[in-house]
């Protein structure tokens, strides 16, 4: 039975790569391997929320909110400096910005120290009281910085370190963003904490795109440098050895080029993914994850043999969210470029959630398996659909209603993405690779 | 200073938008608390069904405008209401039957139902789009103004104006009528009551004979009337756009948090709450200020809170006071 369940498994997976091989032989292997990456990274995304949902049971819809924050690392940790609009308003900017988080923790402190009406107006009266101190010294740092070369900056800059460090460093904003929200929405009504993901993550987005300081906003922040060891594709053509490397197998030097660039990502991206199931796969399988499923299957039990029950969700809630910010990070510096109109909840969140629901929740394999299946589905309809539909509309004279259809063909994903989530759901809730 | 100006300058950028777009919201939290209170599930499609049925007010707007049918003053939008509401209804019950029911029986966790309402949002979003396009329209026709600004400064001879959109009118007076309405339903007749009876204790409604799908399908024809009525006259007070709907989501399901999920009266002070706060913390104050200090005190700054764009934060942050302080809403929902 085990043993026919594998190669079940393996046939599955063996299908999802005849899939990207057919992409690669009847289209391009460029458009293929693109596919690829961006699949392995909603594979990576999957695993984060399989640990929220698959082990813990936890609904959150605020999965763009952390690929967005992981995007926002790899400006803070790789975009290079501006010292001079750093001069210009940086540390005052550091000094609000603590201030912030100053007057929150004495709202917070006052709050627990005091007690009756008297606390609740002192808490009112620090938090009204700082918000105004808090904006007298931030509004004049970002005029000051916003003011200096907007055409090319307007933004404090980032660290100019390895693009690489910023992968971890995205793990830790999302992981310090889903500490506040899981501290607030975590232990209360399951639908709660959905509804308040999905507006922290609008928050982030709405951040990102209007505090040009930070990110330059909807101007978008491009030339993000890219992760060692990855070359730029003008560095390889003018390289001799990659030159005489191509020559010798008969490639055209700027396909090959392109593509030796996008499977070093493959690898890279490749290795990530498989440490990462192999870490999953030790939490799951070890005493701890046997806790988690407990929680899931039965909170009231489980904390009637003396489980944290709220703590363990914080935790958990944590690690996933981490992972997905992580993920986002990877896919900015792959990108070379931080562009908040890009993130959208229903490719962010939901599709990621019907990845999981697809493959298998609980089930690390089937959170992969739905990724790849889901990102190359995804894809690829956005690239062949209104293609299919020029076919299917071949037909009708060109006009108006003829433009419509094949204008609307890219939202037939939409319709097509609800009615699996619909039907896995209803026909096999289990999964393509069901938990163990 | 000079308290009038400020008072109307007051009324007419604070107090008119926000009590017009408090109606909206009120309505939409009105559909999404009762769903709640019946099928005891957050529905997630209920912005998507929103933009649904206002499409199709919209397809039949534009229709009923070629055959050069108007309703005088009055948009004509009002006229093709009815029509959207009865497809998307039809449309709505046709989900129930297909999807939701299926959990219903088997007595899922509402969470199951939550992820499920996730899935038609994505279908309904996605047949949206691809009917109208997520393209921004406007429909909105008839009399601009009931009152224009210089009508107001003619008629008083104050510097400040104060003007009443049309659209501000029609949506204070419908959902005036539609509260009305519901509340009489809820209190007065049988199904109502029945209602009620469900809500605040499922087995003890069955056992007294009510009949749940009855139930079932009254509170999803309920909430689709409301939600398209909110959808339309939120769309004629401003514009459709698809995707401004989705997003519309979270101040209405933060409203009905507020006010307590499962109570109606509780959805409509929280439509008003969230509404207002919106307003008054997004408004630049300056104008207001303008009037009630002396010149060598005046304001360099707009004096606004938050700019628009962190509009979502005014909500998100009553909804998290709300949970952390009082779980269950003002007025104590489930």
């Amino acid at each position: 039975m085990v043993g026919h369940l594998k190669n079940r498994n393996v046939l599955m997976f063996a299908g999802v790569g005849l899939l990207f091989v057919l992409t690669g032989v009847l289209q391009s292997w460029n458009l293929s391997l693109q596919i690829l990456n961006i699949g392995i990274l909603s594979a990576i995304m999957a695993l984060g929320v399989n640990m929220q949902w698959g082990y813990a049971g936890l609904f959150s819809t605020g999965i763009m909110g952390s690929v967005a924050l992981g995007g926002l690392a790899v400006v803070v940790v790789s975009a290079q400096p501006v010292p001079e609009a750093w001069a210009a308003g940086g540390p005052r900017l550091l000094l609000s910005l603590a201030f912030g988080l100053a007057v929150i923790a004495a709202a917070v402190t006052a709050y627990r120290r005091m007690s009756g009406r008297v606390r609740n107006w002192t808490v009112a009266a620090i938090l009204v009281a700082g918000f105004f101190a808090y904006r007298a010294i931030y509004d004049p740092a970002v005029t000051a910085i916003e003011a200096f070369n907007p055409a090319i900056y307007g933004n404090i800059g980032g660290f100019g370190l390895p693009s690489l460090l910023s992968w971890p460093v995205g793990a830790l904003f999302a992981g310090v963003a889903a500490w506040a929200i899981g501290k607030v929405a975590l232990g209360l009504r399951s639908d709660y904490l959905a509804i308040a993901t999905l507006g922290i993550a609008e928050i982030v987005l709405a951040v990102m795109k209007n505090e040009d300081w930070l990110s330059r906003g909807v101007k978008n922040l491009i030339g993000l440098p890219r992760p060692w060891p990855v070359p730029y594709e003008v560095d390889l053509q003018k390289s001799p050895e990659f030159i005489g490397w191509a020559q010798n197998w008969g490639f055209d030097l700027i396909t090959s080029s392109t593509i030796f660039v996008k499977l070093l990502y493959m690898l890279i991206f490749g290795i990530v993914l498989l440490a990462l199931i192999w870490i999953s796969e030790r939490m799951l399988n070890s005493p701890w994850g046997r806790m988690m499923r407990a929680i899931r299957d039965n909170e009231v039990s489980a904390s009637a043999m003396g489980k944290n029950v709220t703590a363990r969700h914080l935790q958990i809630f944590i690690i996933g969210s981490a992972v997905v910010g992580m993920a986002g990070a990877m896919l900015t510096s792959m990108e070379g470029q931080l562009t908040p109109g890009n993130y959208s909840p229903l490719r962010f969140t939901f599709l990621i959630w019907v990845m999981v629901i697809v493959g298998g929740s609980g089930n690390n394999w089937g959170a992969v398996l739905g990724g790849l299946l889901l990102g190359w589905l995804w894809l690829i309809v956005e690239n062949a659909g209104p293609v299919f539909m020029g076919y299917v509309t071949m037909p009708l004279p060109a006009g108006a209603l003829k433009a419509h259809l094949i204008d609307a063909a890219p939202h037939l994903r939409l319709v097509t993405l609800g009615a699996v989530l619909l039907l896995v759901l209803r026909f096999s809730p289990k999964g393509l690779i069901p938990e163990k | 200073m000079d308290i009038l100006n400020a008072l109307v300058a007051f009324l007419n950028f604070v107090v008119v938008p926000g009590f017009s777009y408090g109606s909206q919201l009120a309505l939409g939290a009105l559909g999404l608390t009762l769903v709640f209170g019946i099928l005891r599930f957050s529905n997630f499609a209920h912005g998507d069904t929103m933009a649904f049925g206002t499409m199709w007010v919209i397809l039949i707007t534009w229709w009923l405008q070629g055959m050069g049918i108007a309703a005088g003053p009055l948009p004509t939008a009002l006229l093709a209401l009815p029509f959207g509401i009865a497809i998307t209804c039809a449309f709505v019950l046709g989900t129930d039957r297909v999807v939701y029911r299926f959990y219903r029986k088997k007595k899922a966790a509402s969470i199951i139902l939550v992820i499920v309402s996730t899935g038609v949002m994505f279908i309904t979003n996605g047949l949206t789009r691809m009917i109208i396009g997520p393209e921004e329209q406007s429909f909105a026709d008839g009399a601009r103004f009931v009152m224009t600004a210089q009508q107001f400064k003619d008629m008083t001879g104050l510097q400040e104006g104060l003007a009443i959109k049309s659209t501000t009118a029609i949506t204070v007076v419908m959902a005036g009528v539609c509260v009305a309405l519901l509340f009489w339903f809820l209190q007065k007749t049988r199904t109502g009551k029945s209602m009620r009876a469900f809500s605040d204790n499922e087995d003890l409604a069955l056992l007294s004979g009510i009949n749940p799908e009855r139930v079932v399908m009254v509170t999803w024809l309920i909430a689709t009337a409301l939600a398209v009525i909110a959808g339309t006259l939120y769309g004629i007070d401003k514009s459709f756009r698809p995707f401004i709907y989705f997003q519309l989501l979270l101040p209405i399901a933060a409203a009905a948090v507020v006010g307590g999920l499962g109570n109606p009266l509780g959805a409509i002070a929280g439509g008003f709450i969230i509404a207002f706060s919106e307003v008054f913390v997004t408004y630049a104050w300056k104008k207001v200020v303008l009037y009630l200090v002396s010149v060598d005190l005046a304001p360099t700054q707009l004096l606004q809170l938050l700019s628009t764009d962190y509009k979502f934060a005014v909500s998100f942050s009553i909804l998290i006071i709300v949970l952390l302080f009082m779980p269950t809403g003002i007025f104590k929902g489930k």
